[in-house]
């Protein structure tokens, strides 16, 4: 092959390598919506043939060689109606089966993992329950519902993985949610979509897609000692929080056992229930969620705790169920001289809350 | 060219009329101080492909840059500054004001057989406007550029990049006021000035078209304007209306921009749509089809297209049930835009047709326009539009709209009347050759990308992975092509000059008032007020009116 170019050659060799009309289908959802996609094409195949084969076949029968004179035609209104009814109709189709498929992907089943993704200029940063971080590349196991809770530190970044066929947007101050079920083990694109700024095409990594039995052997050999919830208990104490959050009948906060996903009154009137987003604007917005019994003392952490931080805090209020979990975190933050001095031995004198030593 | 319609008057004795709107006055303080409609027209037309270059070229950097996977021709910074330059130049300073400001403020009162626009000091206002957001883009671009995408999206404008976000932004708010002025010259124009006999259901599409997009220009264009003030205020005072640790909502700029810029997408096309009309019908020699649904399907455009914005937010966090709605109604605007492409079909059903340049392009538009419009269809369907929004599917899909739309249009309309704006024709072979390599070229640069992007190639990415590298070379080749078939027009519109046959009145022998003068026509438009006495595109009125005149010549003589 001396006689070709060998750049063509390169180019040729690469165009039979990499040659894919649409990306691999890893998740559950990627056949469901491909099928809705060439639905779409196949109609727009049809509606562009029609079209070009109306114009040429005019242009052909009536030129005006073969048709000097024109004859004037007011319209129709039979062929209006057509081609007003029908177009209508299969938009509507695809309208509704498009519809379908967006309420599934943005509703997780109960049962789903959740993991925390943190955007920021420019990584990705993703939080395990069980205290596993990993930057740029995201581990998840087959065969199980998992959902993602994205929020941005700074600008708006898009959470983007083609072979899932899912996508959402890390917003600054608000968590979004979005959940997939991958199918097929291997490694996939991760995509930072939104431009965010100056290294946006470097946001990039990797989804790395387990069978159940690796993904176990990755979780135990990631492990970072403490869990996304023992983090947040450490935050819980070295941020003070639990001097006012610490269940004594004379504190100054309310005890925050069960109080994830309760309805809380508010001092302002009304209720609101205790989720994720709420419980992160309690913390960087007090004044404007205060709950009813209590005074708004409470100060502003806005800019004193990262989104991760955040994350960790609302982890740990998630799994607080009963007061003595909370005074257990103060005890052990009263023995430590300081909080943060030897922070690798709370979680281990903080051990799953032993119901029979209830009081 | 046996079969062709163009009927040039004797060339050995044809002669351009010694007084007509350009030889009227001369030097160039008459033109910097017309109130001619038709002179600020050519003046927005030197300016609008002024910036169509630099914005052209500013688009084969990026095309070079992505030649490669990696990021390896200029520094990420520098390639951020050129797609966010390249967007707001060819979207503000070019798409937007491209057909309305040229053609339609030459057009409009020629059409309705008026003597101008009625504002004709506002009209010269708006140019300057256009002129000193202009030069405000390129001062900005001379002084480090910007880089916050065309978009400004917030928080990433108002506080993470250090570039010129308040002079880029101060441009677009300028020249968003010469499209204000524009839109209002045009509604207020045609509701006032139409000649004795010219109704509503008379006008040419062209001007229902204008109509439309006037009024979407008036209406949408102050809301970007606002936008882009607080946009401004944040990054300066630190007012906390977009920022979420101020308690701000960064989405609310999202819904602010798109308000407009959606809307600002059928300000582009709709007048695109009016050319088309009026190119099919003359060069099939038949009324369009379905007047009144053609006529109507603008307005509807218009009016659809204001509540349809947030289909570019399904996967931001917006509530499902918004989704839902939005994408409905996005549905329910692609219905129109489908109505007019039958519509123009069947026009040349039973015509008789030729073939020029401006018909060339007019397919063109139709074929690219019927892509880029299905394309729509895709994204607004929410399910998809999770997986192929934020790509280059969304950058295709738009550049078929835009450029294989909106382009191809300008440059039909741009043929088809340039016997009118100078006296002369342009050469016909070597046009007709030029559209052909548009075409190809055009197909070749954005098809390429539908599939990158359903692959899941992200917009705005300086290097990207390997495996998409063959489709982006693609694509590069292809705009290359493009870029001749854009460089031939302005060389042999330029030729035709000077050398172009000499036109007469009425080359085309098409039916709208604007053919009935001389060309170029008169300052005044016409010698004595036209009067309207038969419905638009009546071609056997126009046979008649030949027949008469022939006899007239033949007893004088």
């Amino acid at each position: 092959m001396s006689h070709i170019s060998p750049v063509l050659w390169q180019f040729l060799v690469k165009w039979l390598t990499y040659f894919a009309l649409f990306p691999p289908e890893a998740s559950k959802i990627a056949p469901q919506m491909d099928a809705l996609y060439f639905f779409m094409v196949l109609v727009s195949l049809i509606g562009l043939t029609v079209v070009t084969l109306l114009v040429i076949s005019f242009s052909i029968l009536y030129s005006k060689k073969r048709h000097p004179v024109a004859e004037q035609i007011e319209g129709s209104t039979l062929l209006e109606a057509t081609w007003t009814i029908i177009p209508l109709g299969l938009f509507l189709v695809m309208f509704v089966w498009g519809a379908l498929i967006y309420f599934r992907v943005f509703t997780p089943p109960a049962n789903a993992m959740n993991i925390y993704v943190v955007g920021k200029q420019w990584m990705w940063k993703a939080e395990h329950p069980g205290g596993q971080h990993e930057i740029n590349s995201l581990h998840v196991p087959s065969g199980r519902a998992v959902q993602l809770t994205l929020i941005s530190q700074d600008v708006f970044h898009s959470f983007s993985i083609p072979a899932f066929r899912v996508k959402r947007e890390a917003i600054p101050g608000r968590y979004t949610t979005v959940w997939f079920e991958a199918t097929t083990p291997g490694t996939y694109h991760l995509f930072c979509t939104q431009y965010c700024g100056t290294a946006h095409s470097q946001m990039i990594g990797d989804i790395v897609v387990l069978t159940p039995e690796d993904y176990r052997k990755w979780l135990a050999n990631s492990t970072s000692g403490a869990s996304l919830a023992q983090n947040g208990e450490r935050l819980f104490a070295s941020l003070s929080c639990v001097a006012c959050h610490n269940t004594r009948p004379d504190a100054r906060g309310p005890s925050l056992a069960n109080v994830y996903g309760a309805k809380l009154p508010l001092a302002s009137g009304g209720t609101v229930t205790a989720d994720d987003a709420y419980l992160r604007e309690a913390i960087l917005n007090p004044s404007q969620h205060v709950t009813q019994g209590y005074a708004p003392i409470m100060p502003t952490y806005q800019g004193q705790v990262s989104e991760e931080g955040i994350i960790a805090l609302v982890e740990y209020i998630k799994n607080l169920n009963s007061d003595y979990r909370i005074q257990q975190t103060t005890n052990t933050t009263d023995l430590l001289p300081e909080g943060e001095a030897r922070p690798a031995s709370a979680p281990k004198v903080a051990p799953a809350a032993p119901e029979r030593l209830k009081p | 060219m046996s079969d062709t319609i163009v009927s040039l008057p004797d060339q050995s004795t044809a002669r351009i009329p010694k007084d007509n709107f350009i030889t009227r006055e001369n030097g160039l303080l008459s033109w910097l101080l017309t109130g001619d409609h038709k002179r600020i027209a050519i003046l927005y037309l030197i300016s609008l492909s002024f910036f169509f270059f630099i914005g052209g070229a500013l688009a084969g950097l990026i095309r070079l840059e992505l030649l490669t996977p990696q990021s390896d021709l200029m520094a990420t910074d520098t390639y951020n500054k050129v797609f966010t330059m390249h967007g707001v130049i060819m979207v503000f300073f070019f798409l937007v004001p491209s057909v309305p400001a040229t053609l339609g403020n030459f057009l409009i009162p020629l059409m309705i057989g008026a003597k101008d626009l009625a504002l004709p000091k506002v009209n010269l206002l708006s140019w300057y406007l256009y002129v000193a957001g202009g030069l405000l883009t390129l001062y900005t671009m001379a002084t480090g550029g910007v880089d916050t995408g065309w978009t400004f999206t917030t928080p990433l404008s108002t506080h993470y990049v250090n570039t010129n976000v308040l002079t880029t932004g101060l441009a677009v708010f300028i020249a968003g006021f010469s499209s204000i002025f524009t839109g209002l010259n045009f509604i207020v124009t045609i509701h006032k000035m139409r000649a004795p006999g010219m109704t509503w259901f008379r006008l040419p599409l062209f001007v229902w078209a204008h109509y439309a997009a006037s009024i979407l220009m008036v209406l949408a264009t102050p809301v970007v304007a606002i936008a882009i003030v607080l946009v401004a205020l944040e990054r300066t005072i630190g007012i906390g209306v977009f920022d979420p640790t101020k308690g701000g909502d960064p989405l609310l700029f999202q819904h602010l921009f798109w308000f407009y810029s959606h809307p600002a997408v059928y300000i582009m096309i709709l007048p695109g749509m009016g050319v088309i009309s009026e190119v099919i019908s003359t060069f099939s020699r038949k009324r369009v089809f379905g007047y009144t649904a053609v006529a109507f399907s603008s307005v509807a455009i218009a009016v659809f297209g204001f509540f349809v914005w947030a289909h570019h937010m399904f996967i931001m966090g917006v509530s499902n049930y918004a989704v839902l709605i939005f994408s409905l109604l996005t549905m329910l605007v692609a219905v129109p835009s489908a109505i007019k492409i039958f519509n123009w079909t069947f026009t040349l059903y039973k015509g008789s047709i030729t073939f020029e340049t401006p018909m060339l392009y007019a397919f063109g538009f139709m074929g690219l326009f019927t892509i880029g419009g299905m394309t729509g269809v895709f994204l607004g369907t929410s399910g998809t539009d999770i997986h192929l929004t934020e790509t280059y599917f969304i950058v295709a899909h738009f550049h078929f709209v835009m450029v294989g739309g909106m382009l191809m249009a300008f440059l039909a309309g741009l043929h088809f009347w340039w016997p009118k704006i100078t006296g002369r024709m342009y050469p016909e072979k070597i046009s007709q050759m030029a559209a052909v390599v548009t075409f190809i070229g055009f197909n070749l640069t954005f098809f390429p990308q539908f599939i990158l992007g359903t692959l899941g190639m992200p917009r705005r990415y300086a290097a990207y992975p390997p495996e998409f590298q063959v489709l982006n070379v693609f694509s590069t080749a292809g705009a290359t092509i493009l870029g001749v078939g854009y460089l031939l027009p302005v060389l042999y519109l330029v030729w035709s000059l000077k050398y172009g046959a000499i036109a007469g009145g009425n080359p085309w022998q098409a039916t709208g008032l604007e053919w009935q003068t001389q060309s170029p026509p008169l300052t005044e438009n016409f010698v004595k007020m036209p009067i309207m006495d038969h419905e638009a595109y009546d071609y056997e009125w126009l046979e008649h009116q030949t027949e008469e005149r022939k006899k007239e010549v033949a007893s004088a003589g």
